[in-house]
């Protein structure tokens, strides 16, 4: 597929596959063990502009497009799950809202900074008792005075110790359902706001993943994002987006899996016959190349229709969903390809199936995004 | 990958859909039971350029590109399997290889009828002791002054015993191996050929497939194609574009049985809601929209790589059909569940479909030869 990119993709590609391959790769296998936050990686990106490549330039960003977005946190996730997520979740949820939903004076103060990764960005949408159902949000925000006073807590936030800012979804009152939501800009700093644990997660483990909690927390009304009970659009618009890149980071990881499969079936012999020629390890490449193929045709499907202004709720769905899914199954493969060999940390695979787990549950779990698929097709 | 289609691909698409709805559609249930072939719709396809759609004008045919192609296999599979495998052996199968390797003479001659629809095309490769080992058929040709003499059995031919030009494959030079395979224009009514009876098979019923046999069939010299020797690489090579269309038949069959499926979860109740209601009616309509999307891009893609003139796309095609066809007998047998009891009944469509998907597993290459192709495109 990657034969049909235009030429500036091609070229946009080539850039990304040789930082990746030469500066995140090499570090990768030590993030993971040493559960270490690839500050300097972070670093690299913002100097080589790759934290908003879909903001125009005068906001901070690349001035570049879905597409491109897609290409880097494949390629970049291929190397490194966590450097990709981080990636992902400063670009699709913290720079987004406020590219999306922002004032001018916000996207001054905050998306420009955030687009240059002068501060790195979060998203506090999931709770204690509300993930999938995001909409039962319990985390509630009340006006006094010329400031919106916010109480609850916030689980599983990425990058949460580290951000500078975060988008945070509260509610006037819980019993509002999703009308009441309000999405607001928090700083770190502010009084009330803090950060209690962080996950020790089977994967992905040079992202931080943290709690949040909001005692009495009092925000500017001028941290107001969009209008009040403009929260849960706001989300839902993140969350379309943020799919492809989770596909294409799902995807990645799916290919850095083939790519051990390849190195290791091409290097290794037994009986002094090749492995590339027994049809047990033929069956394998086959499988997992096929769907990492379809898997990539579907992100790029999703990341066109969205560039090119057309509909793409349904296919950025079936994209991260797809590529979920079949990026378990290769990085599952891909162990047993390598034998117990596989389950050593001597090769990458078994961190590779660690990272790619969380690709079905983030971001909409597989359930979420075929309810997503079902409700737009149903609709007709 | 353009993931838009043209506007005359788009014109076609509606064209041929519409066409298939109004024309085709009310048969595919009778010819399934009585296994009659439906000439009356070939003659009506042969008039819309659908019999030789790649072929260029000057001998007849409708000029378009290999996208095209899929596109209208596509459409009619989606109504009927059986019309749309006899189109697509008319087309790809028959068509093709003559366009690709034969002089100007066979062109002059073979290619205007064939896209008139006067007279009907076979490709006759597999016999009852060589299927997926190609190379090993056992139909000999000998030179004898100005013809060949042709000797042997060929198995589950499609429109084996309605076409009248067969591109039939023979061994010139045992010796030589597959080097040593030739292929043949044969015309029913050539002395010494004769067409079975027509097999009783569990899906494609109406497709009037048959075994044929050749007793010191005499074949003029003229109806080589190509050179003695070329035999296996016209086959490969004719293969590699026909698994686009199988793979479009595919996505085809399986899209029929969605939109029943959808169709049908709409109007039936259960627990005082429409089924499609539920959850897992719902999980199981994504999973299988999503497949059957999945498919359809990888063939899609494929016919692309064919059309911008890539030199080699074996792994491209060999993965569509491969996919393509795995997943139409997935949801295919997800239709036929979604019915329930009915889906069990000839008073739906679905059992027809899910019968008819079996084969795309099978001919024209069985999925575990597609899955060889691909591992040996990436372990070269």
């Amino acid at each position: 597929m990657s034969m049909f990119l235009n030429e500036a993709h091609k070229k946009f590609r080539e850039k990304i596959i040789a930082f990746a391959q030469n500066e995140v790769r090499p570090r990768a296998k030590e993030i993971d063990q040493k559960s270490e936050f690839p500050a300097d990686l972070v670093k690299r990106m913002a100097e080589l502009q790759l934290l908003a490549l879909y903001v125009p330039k005068e906001y901070g960003g690349a001035g570049l497009d879905v597409t491109s977005y897609a290409i880097a946190v494949e390629e970049i996730g291929r190397v490194c799950g966590s450097t990709g997520i981080f990636l992902a979740a400063h670009s699709s949820l913290g720079v987004f809202p406020v590219w999306y939903a922002g004032t001018e004076e916000q996207k001054q103060k905050w998306l420009i900074p955030l687009a240059r990764g002068e501060k790195i960005g979060s998203f506090g949408l999931t709770e204690p008792n509300a993930g999938s159902d995001a909409a039962g949000t319990q985390t509630t925000a009340k006006l006094v005075g010329d400031k919106y006073v916010i109480n609850g807590a916030k689980r599983f936030i990425t990058s949460g110790h580290v951000a500078d800012v975060l988008i945070i979804t509260a509610t006037k009152d819980p019993k509002l359902g999703y009308n009441g939501i309000s999405a607001f800009i928090v700083e770190k700093g502010m009084t009330g706001f803090s950060c209690g644990k962080e996950e020790d997660k089977m994967g992905l483990r040079g992202s931080i993943t943290s709690e949040l909690s909001f005692e009495d927390c009092a925000v500017p009304k001028d941290n107001l994002l969009g209008n009040e009970g403009d929260g849960f659009r706001i989300f839902m618009e993140t969350l379309d987006g943020g799919r492809i890149s989770i596909g294409a980071l799902a995807l990645g990881i799916g290919q850095g899996a083939l790519d051990s499969v390849l190195e290791f079936v091409n290097k290794g012999t037994k009986g002094g016959k090749p492995l590339s020629k027994f049809q047990q390890y033929q069956s394998v490449i086959a499988e997992i190349a096929t769907e990492i193929e379809a898997a990539r045709l579907l992100v790029y499907q999703a990341a066109y229709l969205k560039d090119n202004g057309q509909p793409y709720v349904k296919e950025s769905a079936m994209a991260k969903y797809y590529a979920s899914t079949a990026g378990m199954k290769a990085t599952s493969l891909a162990i047993d390809v390598h034998g117990a060999l596989g389950i050593t940390k001597e090769y990458p695979v078994e961190r590779y199936l660690r990272d790619e787990k969380l690709m079905e549950i983030g971001e909409g779990t597989s359930e979420i995004q075929k309810i997503v698929i079902a409700r737009q097709m149903l609709e007709k | 990958m353009d993931f838009d289609l043209t506007k005359d691909q788009k014109m076609l698409q509606d064209q041929v859909k519409k066409f298939a709805d109004a024309e085709i559609a009310p048969l595919a249930a009778e010819i399934d039971i009585s296994r009659e072939f439906p000439w009356k719709s070939i003659k009506k396809m042969a008039n819309l350029g659908l019999l030789g759609i790649v072929v260029p004008e000057k001998y007849g045919g409708a000029g378009f590109d290999f996208v095209s192609l899929a596109i209208a296999i596509e459409e009619i599979s989606r109504v009927c399997s059986s019309t749309g495998v006899i189109v697509a052996v008319n087309n790809s199968l028959t068509t093709y290889p003559i366009l690709q390797f034969g002089s100007e003479e066979q062109k002059m001659k073979y290619l205007p009828p064939l896209c008139d629809g006067s007279k009907l095309g076979a490709f006759a490769l597999t016999e009852p002791n060589a299927g997926s080992d190609a190379a090993a058929i056992e139909t000999m040709a000998r030179l004898e002054g100005d013809n060949y003499i042709l000797n042997g059995t060929k198995r589950f031919i499609t429109n084996g015993t309605e076409a009248t030009i067969f591109v039939v494959f023979a061994v010139t030079n045992k010796e030589l191996k597959h080097k040593g395979i030739s292929a043949f224009i044969v015309e029913k009514g050539m002395p010494g050929f004769t067409a079975g009876k027509h097999e009783d098979l569990m899906g494609i019923r109406a497709t009037g497939n048959c075994e044929l046999t050749f007793e010191d069939c005499k074949v003029p010299k003229a109806n080589l194609l190509g050179k003695e020797g070329d035999g296996f690489k016209i086959s490969m090579n004719t293969i590699d574009v026909s698994r686009v269309d199988i793979g479009a038949q595919a996505v085809g069959v399986a899209q029929g049985a969605l939109d029943a499926a959808v169709k049908y979860s709409k109007e039936r109740k259960t627990f005082g809601v429409p089924i499609c209601n539920h959850e897992m009616v719902q999980s199981m309509l994504a999973e299988m929209a999503t497949k059957i999307q999945a498919a359809r891009l990888l063939v899609y893609f494929a016919g692309q790589c064919k059309d911008k003139g890539m030199p080699r796309f074996s792994k491209e095609s060999a993965m569509a059909k491969y996919y393509a066809a795995d997943i139409a007998v997935e949801v295919t047998r997800m239709a036929v569940q979604i019915h329930g009891g009915y889906g069990f009944s000839k008073e739906y469509a679905v059992e027809r479909m899910y019968r008819d998907a079996k084969i795309l597993e099978l001919y024209e290459g069985t999925r575990e030869i597609q899955k060889i192709v691909i591992a040996r495109e990436l372990t070269r």
